[in-house]
């Protein structure tokens, strides 16, 4: 069986379901001879809410600290409103009836005032005045609040879950909050966040899913019951990747990447969209080290004007406030086709007319680019990396049209900002003349994905491939420690934005060789953050 | 009697942890004080009151304080206003 409700905070839980009972609480309405009397019992009762609501306060306190404390505050004060107390006096006095019925129907009368807001968050508070109302009742019945009868932690499902109830609950034996009611801003849901556990609120349940083995997937909302092994096996892969990610990102986020002795890498990130920034943000990439522009013209009918290109552009540097965000120009053909470009079929395609080739081939297409990256460089800081080199006279043609596009918009008082330059290393043409071309660029970012290819002379899309296919090759690696070497000989910063950057059995050997950059998936980014502070490479 | 004007800043409007702090504030002083909004009067020392408001972020709110000691309660809740508001 399938539930489904919405998420209020993400994660996956996995675990058996137990159902929270509400202490019994039926209020009867009797006729008493002496209301005083029932007034007496009333403040009696209020004095001793009063007193668990400050150990309450106390608890909360060192829990989830005093912004979730502060609730049990205003609980007190809602017990000494004055509004509140007379209306329950009032009612005990004219009706002549018991306490625990004058303050039922005084919580029910307050709970609708704040039902009948048009504010979620202000709705909500009906549930404390509920609270506040059943705390009393309770003292006055003398009985105790609701538990969790346990050994091993449940995914606890609730109708409701009152802010009381929240703090009294012990943490350690949740796994998850499933529950009819609520909103995303009830205590339930701001309990999850603080706890770091899952929550779904507004799943209707039936009963009889108590004692069953449940699954809460925080990211879509859904509440499996009963699930079949497969699932189960499923989710436990999940959870365990889950889990993985929230550790690292609370050890590793904010922290630099820096080896045993001392050693600094930048680690940034690839993307393949504006939206993908979320994830380079969340993951605490220093920057962008790929950012494939290929997108713009793949979702398009027709060539993409210099308004959208430098609009997305702009919007990414923005968002990436100022650190570096490395843009590769157009890299069709080959196995990224698209129609409007009339490429034609092509016998070798993976050697054919692609990327840098169509573009110094047809200028108008790759001056648009420029145009729209040099307009956006204005909003921040980008750097332009051009792919499939393969020899100095290429890099000098680039270098004349990027004059050409400065020079114009400098003409029509567009602003813009210096921006560094740098190749692809992803042919061993390039990889052998890196000595020469490094002295025409400011930085070279090495594409193993398509090196080992050229290198190993093996097409990476033929499957029948795959297990000779080896990134590892030493004729690779002899590539790699030769453009990093040629390149600082002349100045400039060499990074790999290839697959194998993530490669964690290659981290040390990446540092050790002197890389100053790895661009990897935002996922990676702390994965490979981990690798390099466990490294000393003076070992 | 004082008046003083003020509109909301934060933007869950006046909330459970901040009408609580006000009627804390508010407390301490033997004046009556209340809060108006759109022409609705409560007492400031009454959290149902406060609350029942439903003031949000945007809106104009009007604090008065009218007996002993209420230029110094205007001038303590005004600033409570502007810092937790």
């Amino acid at each position: 069986m399938t539930l489904e409700g919405k998420s209020v905070f993400s994660g996956i839980a996995i675990g058996r379901i137990s159902i929270f009972k509400k202490a019994d609480q039926q209020v009867i309405r009797k006729k008493v001879n002496d209301p005083e009397q029932e007034i007496a019992r009333f403040e009696e009762a209020k004095e001793k809410a009063k007193t668990q609501l400050m150990a309450l306060y106390e608890k909360a306190m060192k829990e989830v600290g005093e912004i979730n404390a502060a609730i049990f505050e205003v609980h007190q004060m809602m017990l000494e409103d004055p509004d509140y107390v007379d209306s329950v006096y009032h009612i005990i006095r004219s009706q002549g009836v018991n306490a625990e019925y004058a303050v039922a129907s005084t919580g029910d009368n307050f709970a609708e005032i704040f039902a009948a807001m048009d504010d979620d968050y202000m709705r909500e508070r009906a549930a404390d005045v509920k609270d506040i109302s059943n705390r009393l009742i309770e003292v006055l019945q003398g009985n105790e609040q609701g538990e969790i009868h346990t050994e091993e932690p449940v995914i606890l499902f609730a109708e409701d879950l009152a802010p009381s109830e929240t703090v009294q609950l012990d943490k350690s034996k949740v796994l998850s909050f499933v529950t009819h009611l609520g909103s995303t801003n009830s205590h339930t849901a701001i309990l999850a966040r603080t706890m770091n556990i899952p929550a779904v609120i507004g799943v209707d349940f039936p009963q009889d899913v108590d004692g069953k083995m449940g699954i809460v997937d925080g990211y879509t909302g859904k509440v499996y019951i009963d699930p079949p092994f497969s699932l189960m096996e499923e989710y436990q892969q999940k959870k365990e990747k889950d889990e993985e990610k929230k550790r690292l990102l609370l050890q590793l986020k904010g922290k630099e990447n820096i080896t045993l002795d001392g050693k600094k890498i930048n680690l940034y990130a690839n993307i393949g969209g504006v939206s993908d920034v979320a994830a380079v943000l969340a993951n605490d990439a220093g920057g962008i080290g790929l950012f494939r522009s290929e997108f713009l013209y793949l979702e398009s009918k027709d060539y993409p004007t210099e308004e959208e290109q430098f609009s997305a552009y702009k919007t990414v540097a923005e968002k990436m406030a100022g650190k570096e965000v490395i843009i590769r120009t157009l890299d069709i053909g080959a196995d990224k086709q698209v129609d409007y470009f009339n490429l034609g079929k092509e016998e070798n395609p993976a050697m054919g007319y692609r990327a840098i080739r169509i573009c110094l081939d047809r200028p108008e297409i790759f001056k648009t680019q420029l145009r729209a990256i040099y307009r956006a460089s204005y909003y921040g800081t980008l750097a332009i990396m051009f792919p499939m080199i393969i020899s100095v006279d290429e890099v000098r043609q680039i270098k004349k049209m990027v004059e050409t596009v400065k020079e114009e918009l400098a003409k029509e008082q567009i602003p813009f900002k210096e921006v560094e330059l740098g190749i692809m290393i992803e042919t061993p043409a390039a990889a052998l003349v890196s000595e020469e071309l490094a002295k025409e660029v400011d930085f070279f970012s090495i594409g193993t994905n398509d090196l080992t290819q050229y290198t190993l002379a093996i097409d990476r899309q033929n499957q029948k491939l795959d297990n000779i296919y080896d990134p590892h090759h030493p004729a690779v690696l002899k590539l790699l420690k030769m453009v990093v070497e040629n390149g600082h000989k002349e100045g400039c910063w060499v990074g790999i934005c290839g697959e194998l950057g993530a490669d964690t059995t290659l981290t040390e050997t990446f540092l050790k060789m002197g890389f100053d950059e790895l661009s990897v998936s935002p996922s990676m980014i702390l994965k490979v953050r981990e690798k390099i502070r466990s490294i000393d490479t003076t070992k | 009697m004082k008046e003083y004007r003020f509109v909301i800043k934060d933007k869950m409007g006046i909330h459970a942890r901040p009408a609580g702090l006000l009627v804390k504030e508010a407390g301490k002083f033997p004046c009556k004080v209340t809060i108006e909004k759109d022409g609705k009067e409560v007492d400031a020392k009454r959290i149902f009151g406060i609350m029942g408001l439903g003031a949000k972020c945007g809106q104009e709110i009007i604090l008065r304080t009218d007996g002993e000691q209420e230029e110094e309660a205007l001038e303590t809740l005004s600033k409570f206003l502007e810092e937790n508001m």
